[in-house]
């Protein structure tokens, strides 16, 4: 838990379990069934709180929904990486390749 | 009030869908193992012109049919002599979404307003789920995505990722779940709780909203080349974009285009494996959704659907991931298109097809996707190394899912590998059998004619296969 107390109507994750390990359906994998079965919503916050606790919030369309208070305004993290050098000469190789042709 | 535990919930699940979609699929239940196909797609589903108008009313539809030259000139440089088709791409990235996932979402959201729904939800971790909340804000509905994202690690997918950022874009609420099956559980839960719509990928309604894609590519070719297209190439995952492509080019009055169906080789990756779904760099279009949905396609989130491939599906191919990653680099690089990575799995395949053709003839790729941060080829291979996947270029026949990705060290060796469709209609008769819980011995003549067309292929083959079992 942090000290930082988050204000009511903060836009917040929130974590359930929907799931525990061993109430997963028959036939998964072994490595899927000993894990619980997790689910990350947004909304906005009811009450002031500290991450980590129990919280209710009002989804983007007004749905209430409680769960553990995961993070506040959580940033998109995914990126285009990197350049991949092994791709790097393929539009070279590939106009090399029409030249040669010239069809 | 109705219990929340998984056996309550999953026990409702005809109950919860009838509602949620206003269709009670009993209708078209035949005799045992059967059903009308034709009778649930015309009364549940809507005419060509009828979803023309759909589609129109909010921007969906009439993409560009784009000519990508220098690939069919790279495809006639490797090919013989006199060979090597013109490869036509249907820009579907162009549309509202960003992808031809708006066609399905524009009639379900069309229906779900018509009928008076709140608002509409789906389980998808792919582009419909954008489709869904971009249809659905025209349609003034609230929108409810149900994504499977994170492993047991917290790591997400970049892709999917990237998928529920846009569905937030537009203002859906956005339920991100570890890795499972269960997740229907709680997509029926979400149904029963909010009384939505199922926007579900495979409805009648769904299909219905891909069958303008086929007839307009093939209106399209007929303007641009005075002739039909000789081969349509389609990326194939739950079966829904080969059953609406085919049928929609039957309406356009096609009478033999061979068409392609295309899956990237996962063979070996477990979809429901916690450890597998971070190993894989395509989230969809690949053979872990492609061979089962061939197989039974009433895996399905309704009671019956409505994408039945093997009706379809005459030649089925697979390539490999990196052979995609280099025909996606090939179409920036060479035709200054920035598409996929995924939705280019049809293409690659087209590269290879186009060589076996004739010059005069025409391929046509039905569809790109948008591309962006997560959901790019640099973002993938970028992930994939992270997960500790061997990265290289040399021959794709190497690749091996989950270890490596081979990009291709030439664009000679880039090729197709052909899957026996029989052996996909064995598999589905046999599936047929055993999950009805029946005796091939007890299968009517009914039933038998059912099971032909399902399979698409004569009596004679449906008798042969049940005597085998």
């Amino acid at each position: 838990m942090t000290d930082k107390k988050i204000p009511a109507g903060s836009w917040v994750q929130i974590e359930t379990t929907i799931l525990e390990a061993g109430k997963r359906a028959e036939h998964l994998p072994e490595e899927t069934k000993k894990q619980p079965l997790m689910m990350w919503v947004k909304g906005f916050l009811e009450k002031d709180a500290f991450i980590g606790e129990q919280v209710s919030v009002t989804t983007i369309i007004g749905r209430k929904m409680e769960g553990k208070l995961m993070a506040e305004n959580p940033p998109y993290r995914h990126t285009f990486g990197r350049a991949i050098p092994e791709l790097l000469s393929v539009g070279s190789e590939l106009r090399e390749l029409i030249k040669k042709g010239g069809r | 009030m109705n219990g929340r535990n998984y056996n309550e919930v999953m026990a409702r699940k005809n109950e919860i869908m009838k509602k949620a979609l206003g269709l009670d699929y009993n209708e078209f239940e035949g005799k045992g193992i059967s059903f009308d196909y034709e009778g649930m797609m015309n009364k549940a589903g809507y005419s060509i012109e009828e979803v023309q108008k759909i589609q129109e009313s909010t921007s969906v539809g009439n993409t560009p049919l784009l000519e990508l030259k220098n690939l069919t000139r790279a495809a006639r440089t490797l090919a013989g002599p006199g060979k090597g088709a013109r490869i036509f791409l249907k820009d579907e990235a162009s549309s509202p979404s960003g992808s031809f996932k708006a066609r399905r979402a524009s009639v379900s959201c069309h229906y779900a307003a018509e009928k008076g729904y709140p608002g509409v939800i789906a389980a998808t971790s792919g582009n419909y789920g954008a489709a869904v909340a971009s249809q659905a804000n025209m349609r003034n509905l609230k929108s409810i995505i149900v994504q499977e994202v994170f492993d047991s690690r917290g790591f997400g997918q970049p892709e999917i990722l990237e998928k529920g950022r846009k569905c937030e874009a537009y203002g859906a609420e956005v339920m991100q779940l570890t890795v499972g099956p269960e997740l229907f559980y709680l997509f029926l839960l979400t149904l029963e709780d909010t009384g939505f719509f199922n926007a579900s990928l495979y409805t009648p309604f769904g299909i219905a909203g891909i069958e303008t894609l086929g007839y307009e590519l093939t209106e399209q070719v007929r303007q641009r080349c005075d002739r039909d297209p000789d081969a349509v190439v389609v990326t194939h995952a739950g079966g829904g974009n080969l059953t609406g492509t085919a049928r929609g080019m039957a309406k356009a009055g096609v009478k033999d285009a061979r068409i392609v169906s295309a899956s990237v080789d996962l063979s070996g990756l477990h979809m429901a494996s916690d450890i597998d779904f971070n190993k894989k760099s395509f989230t969809t279009g690949h053979t872990g959704f492609g061979v089962p949905f061939a197989t039974w396609p009433d895996r399905a989130d309704v009671p019956r659907n409505a994408a039945r491939p093997l009706r379809y599906m005459e030649r089925y191919v697979t390539v490999s991931q990196g052979e995609v990653f280099y025909v996606t680099e090939a179409l920036a690089q060479i035709e200054g298109l920035e598409r996929g990575p995924a939705g280019n799995t049809s293409l690659t395949a087209a590269f290879a097809v186009a060589q076996e053709m004739n010059e005069d003839e025409v391929v046509v790729v039905q569809e790109t996707e948008y591309t962006g941060a997560g959901k790019h080829v640099t973002a993938q291979l970028t992930f994939a190394r992270e997960n500790g996947i061997e990265i290289r270029r040399g021959d794709p026949a190497d690749q091996v899912p989950g270890k490596n990705i081979i990009i291709p060290d030439k664009a000679s060796v880039i090729g197709i590998k052909e899957i026996d469709s029989d052996k996909l209609r064995q598999s589905y008769i046999r599936n047929c059998v055993k999950n009805n819980g029946i005796k091939p011995s007890d299968i009517s003549e009914e039933e038998i004619l059912f099971l032909a067309e399902e399979v698409n292929r004569d009596v004679s083959f449906v008798r042969e296969n049940l005597e085998k079992i």
